[in-house]
């Protein structure tokens, strides 16, 4: 295999795995919050007893998502150097933005939202867990900003520049705004984040309904669902309004994008029919057990059923990104974007009639929507890179004028071999499997020990209230907690 | 703002990045590579790690935030020192990971199997990272054989000669001095004694490889000193460095720990300052052919993102500063076990 398709391999299995959590911490942050404000509302238990064990929940994933995010840094110098120097000027400024502006405003107030517990008031902590959740949205902000830039560049020029008497080009920065909103970034950048939204609020259910269904933690998990089940309703009819927009917005900007993921190959005159589910075929241009209704395509992109949309033999051959796999991401992306939008409505439905409880399958399937949310999160991002291709930048049009995009095979490193990207690709292989497990490992640990009980928790307030008492009158050899909080319980 | 003047402020500001990340992450890394020589028990185990349990994180924050300002001030130096040391850099992510990990996952089981792999997972990683950046530093100052079009024209074992692996040592020596006075701030009793005892041989271990090193760069890198030949007045980076270094067991002796870490951290600053007088306008020095350099020039970015990246550095920082004040104030004093640590 050779350099390219060995480091785009690397990059793909890498941001897919990093991308297992910083939706996590995102949607998860929102919830645990909302919990914590509500204890700071209302002064009960329960909701201080839910705060701290999403807490926990919140660490172990944030940690995985720092831990597997600096790899993702350091690998556009690493694998995609020609990438690097010709972006630079406009790419790396919003991922300095990022480090300046989102992770330390997270990382920071991590510790005190994480280690702060017994340390802050209820006010700064709720602040910390604010400033924590901002911060991860923040970080999504600049790096969803960077990459619709690749997908619709804007706010910039190509300069040829002399390198050793050669002439190389690269893209600088004429319009930070531009740039910054650029056609597709706010589009997109709504999408992915009530992407994240969904997967937290359905992540905080699923937990709970598994309680639920043990009878366990039965009071806590019924303060938790009575916000997660109403918000992945309104996410979910969210994430689809927002898809539906960044869908009508691709017909202009990245009509190839749009062609590869509808399988649309040949142009007629007649209104465009959308294709539900098949098998596309690019070399004879065709899709195999395809079920189509007539007018859909043409009304979901145009509002108007009459309208012929663009097909793939509009764009240039060399310039056509691969079908099959936009066409069945983008597919499954939708079809479990609607699985979920009526689990979370009979939820909803059967939580307003108080029988939610009761329904054992209706709790099952919510107990398993984490994984459609996570699946539909990575197949959208697959769709949205991969139809981006063999683009790494997409060509524009930037006040009339065309502008050269930058192909994938040509951003790599000079000086990387396949023998070195081939080895780290094993090298992390490894180490992100051991990874997985562990993580997995330490999260269904966290699950099953679930949150203290109300009782186990007034108790150790108590405690911790006797001894910082104690200290004050000079007791020496405090215990902090006493033994039964001794050690492993977070 | 000229052009130069915005290139030369984005140097700096890298260099107090680089700076900051090297103080910060520079004690847990120290604090890493000390664990299994420190705590004898498990108990003793979770004080060292809890230490820097809040704080690491936001440490390692620098680096990521150095990668990013490198990427955008200076393209040509990121993409080039980044694909030449690719296996390295691999294996330095491979440890951070490891690091990461190792904190987090550690105390959550109660298995005395798993912790025991964690711990030498946490001392591994810590070592490695701490020798593999000094290694980095290490070929950066000797230069490296940068071909035409930033082309690194050398392999893996080029990048594993004698010098920079003796400012791996250096390097690996400095973190762990400078952790090591980092848990004799944070602990008490007899594991506040043994370290005590352990800093005393750490600084004769560093102050012999910084005599060394400093012998060998004056020997070896000939284009190391052609700054400070050039500017006298430069003589004072050098002559602070060694002061600094004096004074880490005067204050030791003078039982002020506090001012122990803060000299520690001047060594660190000097070094680093030292490091970029030897370099500049240089970022890479090719050894090949002077045309290949990857200078300060021919690496930056537009003025118009200079300038952009500084606005955002001017609002940014200050708030940065402001809350790492604020974090290491809440989490002052002597580290105890809570019910939420490690």
């Amino acid at each position: 295999m050779d350099v390219e398709i060995l480091s785009r391999l690397q990059f793909a299995g890498t941001i897919m795995f990093h991308y297992l959590f910083p939706p996590l911490s995102i949607g998860l942050g929102l919830q645990l919050f909302l919990c914590e404000l509500a204890y700071f509302r209302t002064r009960k238990t329960e909701w201080e007893a839910a705060a701290r064990f999403w807490t926990r929940v919140f660490a172990v994933n944030f940690a995985m998502g720092v831990a597997t995010g600096i790899v993702m840094e350091f690998e556009f110098g690493t694998n995609w150097a020609a990438y690097s120097r010709f972006v630079g000027d406009v790419f790396g400024s919003a991922l300095a933005a990022e480090g300046i502006f989102a992770f330390f405003l997270e990382s920071g107030f991590l510790a005190v939202l994480v280690f702060g517990w017994d340390r802050v008031g209820p006010k700064m902590h709720l602040f910390s867990t604010l400033m924590v959740f901002l911060g991860s949205m923040f970080s999504a902000v600049w790096i969803v900003v960077a990459n619709s830039w690749q997908q619709t560049p804007a706010g910039y020029h190509i300069v040829w520049q002399d390198v050793q008497g050669e002439q190389v080009p690269r893209a600088e920065v004429t319009s930070f705004w531009e740039m910054v909103f650029n056609p597709s970034s706010v589009d997109r950048l709504t999408h992915t984040l009530v992407g994240a939204l969904v997967l937290g609020a359905f992540f905080v259910a699923s937990v709970c309904s598994y309680y639920l269904l043990k009878n366990r933690h039965e009071l806590v998990a019924r303060r938790c669902l009575s916000i997660a089940l109403p918000t992945s309703l309104v996410f979910t009819l969210l994430a689809a309004i927002s898809g539906h927009d960044s869908a009508q917005k691709l017909v202009e900007t990245q009509p190839a994008k749009l062609a590869a993921m509808e399988a649309h190959f040949r142009s007629t005159d007649e209104p465009t029919g959308l294709t539900l589910f098949g098998w596309p075929d690019a070399k004879n241009q065709t899709v195999h057990f395809g079920v189509k209704i007539p007018y859909l395509l043409s009304l979901m992109v145009y509002n108007d059923a009459t309208k012929p949309v663009p097909a793939m033999d509009q764009i240039p051959e060399d310039e056509r990104p691969p079908v099959w796999l936009p066409f069945q991401t983008f597919h499954l992306m939708v079809a479990l974007g609607t699985l979920m939008i009526v689990f979370s409505a009979l939820a909803c439905w059967s939580w307003y009639r108080s029988t939610y409880g009761q329904r054992r399958w209706l709790l099952w399937a919510i107990v398993l929507m984490p994984v459609a949310a996570m699946t539909a999160n990575q197949a959208g991002w697959v769709t949205a890179e991969v139809g981006r291709q063999p683009w790494i930048v997409h060509p524009s049009v930037q006040d009339g004028v065309e502008m050269m995009g930058l192909r994938t095979a040509d951003g790599l490193s000079e000086s990387v071999t396949a023998e070195q990207v081939l080895s780290s690709i094993i090298l992390f292989g490894i180490i992100y499997s051991l990874l997985f497990a562990v993580w997995v490992f330490v999260l269904n640990n966290k699950i099953q020990h679930g949150p203290e009980s109300v009782e186990e928790l007034e108790e150790y307030k108590r405690q911790l209230e006797r001894d910082s008492m104690a200290d004050k009158f000079g007791r020496s050899g405090r215990s902090l907690g006493g033994d039964m909080m001794e050690e492993g319980t977070r | 703002m000229s052009y130069d003047l915005l290139t030369f402020v984005w140097f700096v500001l890298l260099g107090v990045l680089l700076v900051g990340y090297a103080i910060l992450d520079g004690f847990d890394l120290g604090v890493g590579i000390l664990h299994p020589f420190i705590a004898k028990d498990d108990r003793e185990r979770r004080l060292v790690m809890n230490s820097i349990g809040p704080l690491w994180d936001g440490n390692e924050v620098w680096l990521v935030t150095f990668g990013g300002a490198l990427f955008a001030a200076f393209p040509v130096a990121y993409a080039t020192v980044f694909s030449s040391f690719y296996t390295a850099f691999f294996l330095l992510l491979a440890c951070l990971i490891g690091r990461a990990v190792s904190l987090e996952f550690r105390s959550k089981v109660h298995s005395s199997t798993w912790r025991k792999i964690w711990d030498f997972g946490f001392f591994c990683s810590s070592l490695t990272a701490a020798f593999l950046l000094g290694v980095a530093g290490g070929n950066v100052m000797a230069g490296m054989e940068l071909g035409a079009r930033y082309t690194y024209q050398g392999n893996l074992l080029s990048q594993v000669n004698w010098y920079a692996l003796l400012v791996g040592c250096l390097t690996v020596s400095l973190f762990a001095l400078h952790g090591a006075i980092y848990l004799y701030l944070k602990t008490e009793h007899e594991l506040q004694a043994r370290v005590r005892r352990s800093i005393n041989g750490l600084f004769y271990a560093f102050a012999t490889l910084y005599v060394v090193v400093s012998i060998a760069t004056w020997w070896h890198v000939p284009h190391a000193t052609e700054n400070i030949a050039a500017y006298p007045v430069l003589w004072i980076v050098p002559v602070l460095n060694a002061l600094a270094v004096l004074n880490i067991p005067r204050a030791m002796h003078l039982e002020k720990p506090g001012y122990a870490f803060f000299t520690s951290s001047m060594v660190i600053l000097a070094l680093a300052s030292l490091f970029s007088v030897a370099i500049f306008p240089n970022f890479v020095l090719s050894t090949i052919d002077p045309a290949y350099n990857v200078t300060l020039e021919n690496a930056r970015s537009s003025a118009a993102t200079l300038q952009t990246m500084l606005i955002i550095a001017v609002i940014g920082m200050p708030c940065v500063l402001s809350y790492t004040v604020v974090i290491y104030w809440i989490f002052r004093g002597k580290v105890t076990l809570e019910k939420n640590s490690y």
